[in-house]
């Protein structure tokens, strides 16, 4: 075998778990940072809007949470892919510490659009194509949760959820598009990468530090989180042992 | 082959069928899926009939008059190219304006206008201070006092040489 640096050597469970546990606080650290600079820029910084006032703000916490909800789906669907293919026990486990994130994040991007639509829209929910598409997401992310909950070997309950994160993935591309390709409430997206944003700089400096944030608290929750499943799987092995009275002495 | 990339290519092929499967379902489902219908399709008689349906449009502006009892509201809905006049008796939200985009929940009455049960604001993806917003405006109100200016100006030579007959 060759010295030179492997990729593949991070895939096994007794080297990626005290390296996970070097990052986390890395993470934590910037997804504090950002936050207070987003929140400052968003909450005391950025202008009222020219027609929602004040109600706008809610984009700070709304957009970022929805940009999450869909790339953590993409995230877990990767990983679920992986995991299939190559029959790696990382990647289920990754996949697993992800998913509260991401049924958090869905949850939060339709609360708090719910608040903004009261007032703006007036109406709380409408059924057209962007929420109810995120209202699904949600939903595969519950049902992702309670199907490798309810089977209780994690091998088989790894392939089995893998299998529906790999079915719901084409979710997620109709919710990003649903605003182009329907008619809808829902506005179409303010930022793109095809376009200059229509948005003011200020507010989308705001927005995209929150969005950082958000990046920065999902790796450190999903690393702490894929540190606990690592030692519950794999407790009956040398390295977990060795960890567990090292730790301890 | 590898058995490890067999079984790559085979998510990567089932992925792609589930594609085209959801694609061609939504496609169908297309006209179940939109929120709302525009003017041009009411004028088209594409509005299901006795049935409750949204449209969605702009407010015309200069179109909103209110009656003397102070919820009656009666304005006119337009995609630019048909209009379509609107009855509500209720609370309008915040964001309802003339020039800017409403969502109608409702039925179309026998004279040919809707009679709306619920009216929505539909917001656009613009998101500015005031003060641009207006700097904006005046922009777009200078532009077109230009481009009439100059309709003006193309229109005067071209009325000479019917003064010379």
């Amino acid at each position: 075998m060759n010295d030179r640096f492997n990729l593949y050597r991070f895939a096994a469970p007794a080297v990626f778990y005290p390296l996970a546990g070097r990052l986390v606080p890395w993470f934590a650290g910037l997804a504090a940072i950002f936050g207070l600079a987003g929140l400052a820029l968003g909450m005391l910084v950025a202008p009222t809007d020219f027609q929602q006032g004040e109600g706008y703000r809610i984009i700070f916490i709304h957009v970022p949470a929805s940009w999450m909800s869909m790339f953590i789906y993409l995230v877990m669907a990767f990983w679920a892919a992986i995991g299939l293919a190559f029959n790696t026990r990382l990647s289920g486990m990754m996949a697993q510490a992800l998913a509260p994130t991401g049924a958090l994040m869905a949850f939060l991007s339709l609360w708090t659009g719910a608040l903004w639509g009261k007032p703006m829209w007036g109406a709380w929910w409408v059924w057209d194509a962007r929420l109810t598409s995120e209202l699904i997401l949600l939903f595969l992310y519950i049902g992702y949760l309670a199907l490798t909950a309810a089977i209780d070997d994690p091998r088989r309950a790894d392939k089995a959820g893998g299998l529906l994160l790999l079915v719901g993935v084409v979710n997620v591309p109709i919710i990003y598009f649903s605003v182009k390709w329907w008619n809808t409430l829902h506005q179409g997206a303010s930022v793109s990468l095809t376009r200059s944003p229509s948005m003011a700089s200020v507010m989308l400096w705001g927005m995209l530090l929150m969005a950082l944030c958000f990046w920065m608290y999902t790796i450190a929750v999903a690393l702490l989180r894929v540190r606990t499943i690592l030692l519950e799987r794999e407790r009956h092995t040398d390295w977990v042992k060795a960890e567990l009275t090292g730790e301890t002495r | 082959m590898k058995t490890r990339h067999k079984r790559l290519a085979l998510i990567g092929g089932a992925l792609a069928i589930l594609g085209v499967i959801a694609a061609l379902v939504l496609n169908a489902l297309n006209s179940n899926i939109a929120l709302y219908i525009s003017p041009t399709d009411v004028a088209a008689g594409k509005a299901p009939k006795d049935k409750v349906f949204r449209i969605g449009g702009l407010v015309k502006e200069g179109s909103v008059k209110r009656q003397a009892d102070g919820v009656t509201v009666s304005f006119v809905v337009t995609d630019t190219e048909k209009d379509l006049p609107v009855n509500y008796k209720g609370i309008l939200p915040d964001l309802f304006k003339e020039g800017k985009g409403v969502v109608a929940q409702g039925k179309l009455a026998s004279e040919g206008n809707f009679v709306a049960s619920e009216v929505l604001a539909k917001h656009d993806e613009n998101y500015m201070p005031p003060e641009a917003a207006k700097a904006v405006g005046d922009a777009h109100n200078r532009a077109a006092e230009k481009r009439a200016a100059q309709e003006a100006g193309a229109a005067a030579p071209a009325a000479k040489p019917g003064a010379t007959y």
